[in-house]
């Protein structure tokens, strides 16, 4: 152990420690731009600079490891009067957009250039002439906002393993972008988000379809429809300053509906549906020798991933849809038969966590007769937007639930925000599919957590299942190279783009808390844990829909709304 | 019957076999003596050899100048932006260039006729300012000297 004084107060360290974990423990905040955590630094920002005593400089706290009887000042004049230039050269060549920019109000720029008095432009650098990149069904880069702290390029190669994106160029033209310069929508990127989430500034945002929205309910010959996924309810409070992990279901299904919204569904709904068809196609396959692993297909850049990196384990992934996916057909089929609606009338639209499902409700695939099966897909950032546009105070709302025949829900659905969520849900309808009765214990403790790999063996009837659940685009690689290799036989894989799921999911609230992520997830498990119905197979909703429309899992009907296929993507990788 | 760019490189790369990143700036340096610039292929091919994704290959090469991403046009003009022929003007004649010729610096036309580089110095500084035209020097340019040069070219196309 270390003893290290922190701006006169002294705090024990462990050998290896930076400064700043060291100062955090202290309870002091060192502004950073460039670290992130849980990667090595690169110390390209510098504006975590602090003073020590007796140092030849000021020190970068996020790479620096603290010494015995080192002596801090985490804001002394001097460290913070660097911090200040540095902020005033950032300054120096950025538009002052602020009105105009999604992050504002949430920039870590404009934080630190108020927090540093920074209150006029003191140089003046020639502005970055790099157009906007809205190629991207997903996402917006302005490279004029990026300050190059290099974030988003270790993000996406480093956690992703994609790398769609990289540091072009030197000097004055140095610029963030992708091989040949091209629009995002011809690369290898995947529509995650997870540089967006990473990003300081407003240089990477998603592709806004508040005004879309707006519109369509303000369009008296449309019927709007809205349905939201498991893990927005778990953050949405987070928008409007409360703690992390408050659970909003209720009150964001009021919100909706005062909004105009002619019904507002659950997406944990068509989460059971999709447990329904995958549980079976799983079962089908094992009993027919079909291909094994399967993969699950639920989150749209993982799919992305598979079709454009290991387009050898296309067979592997479920042909399932995903539950936005599912809803949004059995919205403009069954429910628009059923209430004598044309479904060129009905505006779908769904909250996500995600901005990757802005590029999957744009797929092909997607659409019947040109219809697509969801107009717009809105991050639940967009939402809280939509929200108070609407003028709105969410958090004083008497809860209310959500509509037949797509509101009822299982917990078994509701965990699908969360990395091992969906492998649960499958695990506790697999059991009852093939032996008859319940797990005596519906809670399987190993799927869960935020660790980025998982293992489960169990004992389903007479099978003895393998399966596994990594969330992180890398680990994904690192298990898809396993199986490959013959060192994991597998029955099913559970994979979520995002770490730790869609509670991370790159359209969720931008969080600097680090416990944000533990407290969402705690809160989808309460949520469950709570629900009398935690199944998805005694999802009464579910079974209605089969016995009066559907038919029967993997029949004609569920093949043709349900199912979808993939392709290869040709793209510089 | 020509082959194709990617049977091409397989020689090249065969000069590096178990090439790790450091041998990247040589390897592309290679291709483009072979090639004449870098081509989407030759970039993807390269990513592949060293286990690279394409963006790194792509934002390595960017950063050196001396790497291009075009086919060298029929013409191809490169402006001196040495010390001497900064001194003399040539950041007029750059001007002058990029306007006659609707090209940029490390691209080509689209009618493939002409391509434009910036050298940091062709050694001709007693003939500052220096331009060439695929390898023929033209000494103490002037813009009315280039717009004959440029015109030149684009007669004996159209003879
Ligand atoms: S990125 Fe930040 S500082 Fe820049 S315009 Fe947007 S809000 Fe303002
Ligand atoms: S969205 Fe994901 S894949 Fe695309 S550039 Fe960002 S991190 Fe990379
Ligand atoms: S786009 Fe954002 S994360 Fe990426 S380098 Fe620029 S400022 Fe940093
Ligand atoms: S945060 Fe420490 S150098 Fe950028």
């Amino acid at each position: 152990m270390l003893n290290v004084e922190v701006n006169d107060r002294t705090i024990a360290a462990k050998p290896g420690e930076t400064i700043l974990e060291v100062s955090r423990r202290a309870g002091f905040q060192i502004p950073t731009l460039c670290h992130l955590e849980g990667l090595s630094p690169t110390g390209a920002c510098r504006i975590c600079v602090v003073e020590v005593e007796n140092a030849a400089g000021l020190l970068p706290a996020c790479s620096y490891p603290v010494q015995d009887g080192m002596k801090i000042k985490t804001h002394s004049a001097k460290a913070v009067e660097a911090r200040r230039t540095i902020v005033q050269l950032l300054l120096s060549n950025h538009p002052d957009d602020c009105l105009y920019c999604s992050r504002s109000g949430n920039c870590d720029l404009q934080q630190l250039a108020r927090d540093l008095n920074v209150d006029r432009r003191l140089y003046r650098g020639a502005r970055s002439s790099y157009p906007l990149d809205v190629s991207g069904a997903a996402l917006v880069r302005d490279p004029g906002k990026c300050i190059l702290c290099g974030k988003c390029v270790r993000v996406c190669e480093e956690i992703q393993t994609v790398a769609a994106i990289d540091f072009l160029h030197r000097g004055s033209k140095a610029v963030i972008g992708t091989a040949f310069d091209r629009g995002l929508n011809t690369s290898s990127c995947v529509n995650c988000g997870q540089c967006v989430i990473a990003c300081p500034t407003g240089a990477l945002s998603e592709r806004s379809n508040v005004q879309d929205v707006l519109s369509a309910l303000a369009d008296p010959t449309k019927t709007v429809v809205v349905q939201h996924a498991p893990a927005v309810s778990v953050t949405l409070a987070e928008e409007f300053g409360a703690k992390p992990g408050r659970d909003l279901d209720g009150e964001m299904v009021a919100a909706l509906r005062l909004m105009g919204f002619a019904r507002v569904f659950d997406t944990s709904f068509a989460a059971d549906l999709t447990i329904m068809e995958e549980a079976s196609e799983l079962a089908h396959r094992v009993a027919t020798g079909g291909t094994l692993p399967m993969l699950t297909s639920c989150s749209p850049g993982w799919i992305k991933f598979v079709e454009t990196f290991y387009p050898e384990f296309i067979p592997n992934l479920s042909t399932c849809k995903s539950p936005q996916q599912m809803m949004g057909a059995v919205i403009k089929s069954f429910w628009a038969e059923r209430n004598g609606l044309d479904p060129r009338n009905i505006v779908s639209v769904s909250i996500m966590p995600c901005t990757a499902k802005k590029f999957e409700r744009s797929r092909a695939e997607m659409a019947h007769d040109f219809v697509p099966d969801v107009d717009y897909v809105l991050t639940t950032r967009e939402a809280a937007q939509l929200i108070r546009t609407a003028g709105i105070d969410i958090l004083g709302l008497q809860p209310e639930s959500a509509d037949t025949p797509f509101g009822e829900r299982s917990g078994a659905g509701k965990i699908f925000g969360a990395s091992g969520g969906v492998m649960e849900a499958a695990v506790r309808t697999a059991n009852f599919l093939l032996t008859g009765s319940e797990l005596s214990e519906l809670d399987i403790q190993p799927l869960r957590g935020l660790h980025g790999a998982k293992e489960l063996r169990a004992r389903i009837g007479d099978l003895e299942v393998s399966a596994a659940v990594v969330s992180g685009l890398g680990n994904a690689r690192a298990l898809l190279d396993a199986v490959k290799a013959g060192q994991k036989q597998l029955h099913f894989i559970e994979v979520m783009t995002c770490p730790g799921g869609c509670i991370n999911g790159g359209g969720q609230p931008f969080h600097t808390d680090p416990m944000a992520l533990k407290a969402r997830m705690r809160a989808l498990y309460s949520i469950d844990r709570s629900e009398s119905l935690r199944t998805s197979h005694a999802n009464l909703s579910v079974k209605r829909l089969y016995d009066e429309f559907l038919g029967r899992p993997l029949g004609e009907r569920s093949h043709h709304l349900l199912h979808t296929h993939y392709q290869q993507r040709d793209v510089l990788i | 019957m020509t082959m194709s760019e990617e049977v091409r490189l397989e020689p090249i790369l065969a000069e590096f076999p178990d090439a790790a990143r450091d041998a990247l700036i040589p390897i592309l340096q290679r291709v483009q003596e072979a090639e004449g610039y870098l081509s989407e292929v030759a970039i993807a091919r390269i990513g592949r050899h060293l286990n690279l994704p394409a963006s790194k290959v792509f934002g390595v090469a960017t950063f050196y100048n001396q790497f291009r991403f075009l086919p060298k046009g029929k013409y191809h003009v490169m402006i001196c932006r040495g010390t001497a022929c900064h001194v003399k003007g040539s950041v007029k004649l750059l001007d002058v260039l990029t306007r006659t010729l609707k090209v940029r610096p490390g691209q080509t036309s689209r009618d493939g006729l002409f391509s434009l580089e910036v050298v940091a110095c062709m050694g001709a500084c007693g003939l500052a300012p220096a331009m060439s035209v695929n390898g023929e020097v033209y000494a103490k340019m002037t813009p009315k000297r280039i717009e004959k040069v440029v015109a030149e070219c684009r007669a004996k196309e159209q003879a």
